[in-house]
């Protein structure tokens, strides 16, 4: 290896500032080993939308001509290391650059690593991650993925945990010794740091995934029109009207054929069509109008157009009758509401299932645990929940921390 | 006993008037049955402006005048307009056009076929009122149709033209027809004005087709795209401004049988040029000091001719390379500038140069720069100029450098 090429993948806005920060930790921690290197963000995976998969690159090479030939592209065209700072994304990329559902292995080499902040299981992991034509391996953090902000940055030792595994998986270009240096000289560098950079080295998880290992489903994809096939003038088709649901009862909207959100949410509402009222504040309200009207007048959401906001969470007027749950725990994009239809007393248990699940409701974003890491992650796991000092929307709230 | 009777003149006459260039802009507008047309005063584009509100005024036109708070609104407005099928004029001068910079890029991609005059006139600073062409050579790369007019009759003509050719659903560009401030907006000529059965026969409605913005075409225009999509919409632009040059040359002979007059070529117009030794090469009113001068000095034995070029977008490349390359040297009269380009030439001498680079005969290629902001382009700067032409000729060289003419030194 002449040159090591990283990409991290991450969710727009909210992970913005860690991604940077992880990416100029590499190169300048591959600086300490004489190597040349450029951090750089493909901001045209615009505009970087609350939750919206997005990129940043690092590639730290031996000499400059070695790193110019690496960087004679727009973004990479395959990587050593694939960084996944939300384990969500294990479902795969999807978003305004990327046409279609990129799975989060697809640009690792061979042999390559996807290195993952994640609290759950190497199984469940592959249960979402698409099978690759060649074996790579799975490098676990145990961390959760880290939410902040546009503006703020979540000072959770993330990026750092990144770079000290990052030692483990190319020491040829990021030794040790060279990223606790690094951190020690950033402008948000600390001793505590560079602690954490030497435990996420010892701790790090790997293990080999085979090509016959992981979710077997094949993305969906689109043909992109050619020049002559276009519409002129810089115009596009209206989205039609939508049709019923069925037998002339409900509405279906028809939807943008070109992007799907399956992946571009973190957490998916789970709903109780038993206790619906039928209030509309779900339909109207949701910004990506994702909620089909169903025959009998409740609302489903649509996994195709949910981006995992929590606005219908936030407006719902009835006690968790809307419950945003992590997507983690979902192993398809099917309808609630038909699995409901089907069977009710079924739809009941996995409803409650879902939504008792103490760190799948919980919310990552922001700044909610004072104290430790480790302390948080611990009460994390151990007792499903965490003390939410601030900023959780709607009059639910109170009932996720009981 | 003679009964004198008198020949009422038919309808379909055309009627003989004493008008500017900006006067015979509005004739046109008439005849085409504008739609919509926005202003916001600036000189010498005003006196267009001025020129329609009183056709409205008179009841000689229907149309929707909108007084717009600055050119940048103005172009937005009749932009909008044209989407949803309004057939639509604007224009202005200098500065103005250039505050209206971000709509006149815009306008290209989304395929309106606004038609604009732009009066054209030095660029500030310092302000001042004369011609220059640089306020409308700024849009030469991103796609407006572009020409210039000499004369009130064909200020009428072109007008017409142009929105026959904007309209076109094969172009679907807008088109800037560019008059000399002063010399062309502000001079009266007697020009023939067509009744308007002739004009309906030569210009059809505007047709916005799959692209009209109207509830029952429900489409999005201009919705924001990444570099997955610009490429291709660019090349869709390009490929609208190649195919201008077959509806250009549909236009012109369909105008001359239904008009019965019109020039044979539409790009440029050619004078004394069969014989010539030197050719002489300008857009716009130059042309007529440049004319007298040459038939002053072809009673003196010199050969010289005159190529006016009408179109500079899209550019006659070929028919001019064939024009041109038969004399023995060339000389091209800038009136705009391209400080820093090659040679310090103006940007027609520049394009021509380019035009000739695969020419089998290049013949030698002076670059004058002359009569910027609406100084007198006299006799002899023209007698001048070619003195140095066929110096040029006699050597067979072009000399690498530009010749600014009547400036004081």
């Amino acid at each position: 290896m002449a040159a090591v090429i990283c990409e991290v993948v991450y969710r727009g806005i909210f992970q913005k500032n860690l991604a940077a920060r992880i990416v100029r930790g590499i190169v300048l921690s591959a600086r300490k080993s004489g190597r040349w290197g450029i951090a750089f963000g493909r901001y045209g995976d615009s505009p970087q939308r609350n939750g919206i998969p997005a990129k940043d690159f690092a590639i730290v090479a031996d000499t400059n001509e070695e790193l110019e030939q690496n960087m004679a592209r727009y973004e990479p065209k395959h990587v050593d290391v694939t960084i996944v700072v939300d384990d969500t994304l294990a479902k795969g990329v999807e978003s305004w650059a990327w046409y279609g559902l990129q799975p989060i292995n697809r640009l690792t080499v061979p042999d390559g690593t996807v290195l993952m902040t994640s609290v759950q299981r190497v199984d469940d992991l592959l249960r979402d991650i698409h099978k690759k034509d060649a074996p790579y391996k799975l490098s676990l953090i145990r961390a959760k993925a880290s939410f902040s902000g546009l503006w703020v940055y979540k000072e959770d030792h993330t990026e750092v945990r990144i770079l000290g595994a990052l030692a483990k998986i190319a020491p040829a270009f990021l030794t040790l010794d060279g990223v606790c240096e690094a951190i020690r000289e950033m402008e948000w560098g600390s001793d505590l740091k560079v602690e954490s950079a030497k435990k996420a080295y010892a701790r790090l998880e790997t293990r080999e995934v085979k090509i016959t290992e992981g979710n077997a489903e094949v993305p969906y994809s689109f043909e992109m029109p050619k020049w002559w096939e276009m519409r002129e003038g810089v115009t596009i088709p209206a989205i039609p009207v939508g049709k019923p649901k069925e037998d002339g009862k409900g509405y279906v909207p028809e939807r943008n054929p070109y992007f799907k959100k399956y992946t571009t949410r973190s957490m998916r509402p789970v709903i109780n069509f038993d206790t619906c009222v039928k209030c509309t504040l779900c339909w109207i309200q949701c910004p990506d109008s994702c909620f089909d009207v169903m025959p009998d007048g409740t609302y489903d959401a649509n996994m195709e157009a949910c981006c995992g906001c929590g606005v219908c969470e936030a407006v719902c007027p009835v006690e968790q009758c809307i419950t945003m749950v992590n997507e983690s725990v979902f192993e398809d994009n099917a309808s609630q509401w038909e699995m409901w239809r089907k069977d009710k007393g079924a739809y009941h248990t996995w409803m409650t299932q879902k939504i008792g699940d103490k760190k799948a409701t919980v919310r990552s974003h922001g700044f909610r645990f004072r104290g430790q890491y480790e302390e948080e992650l611990k009460s994390d796991l151990d007792s499903g929940g965490v003390e939410i000092t601030a900023g959780i929307p709607g009059e639910n709230a109170q009932h996720k921390t009981e | 006993m003679a009964v004198a009777t008198k020949a009422t003149p038919a309808a379909t006459d055309d009627k003989e008037l004493l008008i500017s260039g900006s006067e015979a802009v509005a004739e046109a507008l008439v005849l085409a049955d504008l739609d919509v047309v926005t202003a916001y005063p600036i000189r010498p584009y005003d006196t267009v402006m001025q020129a329609i509100a009183k056709k409205i005024a008179n009841g000689e036109l229907v149309a929707e005048y909108i007084v717009a708070e600055g050119e940048h609104s103005q172009f937005e407005i009749v932009k909008h307009a044209s989407t949803v099928g309004a057939r639509v004029f604007c224009g202005s001068s200098g500065v103005g056009w250039m505050y209206a910079m971000e709509c006149l890029v815009v306008t290209p991609p989304l395929r309106v076929p606004m038609v604009a005059l732009v009066g054209n006139r030095a660029l500030d600073d310092p302000g001042a009122f004369g011609v220059e062409h640089n306020d409308a050579l700024v849009v030469r790369d991103v796609g407006w149709l572009l020409c210039w007019i000499d004369t009130s009759q064909e200020a009428l003509d072109t007008t017409l033209i142009a929105y026959r050719v904007a309209e076109d659903r094969r172009v679907f560009l807008p088109l800037a027809i560019s008059a000399d401030g002063a010399f062309l907006t502000h001079s009266q000529a007697l020009t023939m004005v067509p009744p308007k059965e002739k004009v309906d026969r030569f210009l059809p409605r505007y047709n916005r087709g799959d692209l009209l913005l109207h509830p029952d075409n429900p489409i999005t225009v201009a919705p924001q795209a990444n570099e997955d999509w610009v490429i291709e919409i660019r090349r869709q632009n390009n490929e609208a401004m190649k195919r201008a040059y077959t509806v250009i040359e549909e236009a012109y002979a369909d105008f001359r049988r239904v008009f019965g007059r019109g020039p044979e070529n539409p790009w440029f117009e050619e004078y004394m040029t069969d014989d010539a030794e030197i050719i002489l090469v300008g857009m716009g009113t130059i042309s007529l000091p440049i004319k007298v001068a040459i038939r002053e000095m072809r009673t003196k034995g010199k050969k010289v001719g005159l190529v006016r070029l009408r179109w500079f977008r899209p550019f006659p490349t070929d028919r001019l390379v064939a024009a041109l390359s038969k004399a023995q040297a060339l000389g091209i009269i800038d009136r705009d500038y391209s400080f820093g380009s090659p040679f310090g030439s103006g940007v027609v001498a520049n394009e021509i140069r380019a035009a000739l680079y695969n020419a089998e005969r290049r013949p030698p290629l002076l670059s004058f720069i002359c009569g910027l902001g609406g100084r007198e382009v006299t006799l002899e700067d023209v007698y001048k100029a070619t003195d140095m032409c066929y110096g040029a000729a006699k050597s067979g060289k072009s000399d690498a450098t530009t010749h600014w003419l009547g400036v004081r030194e």
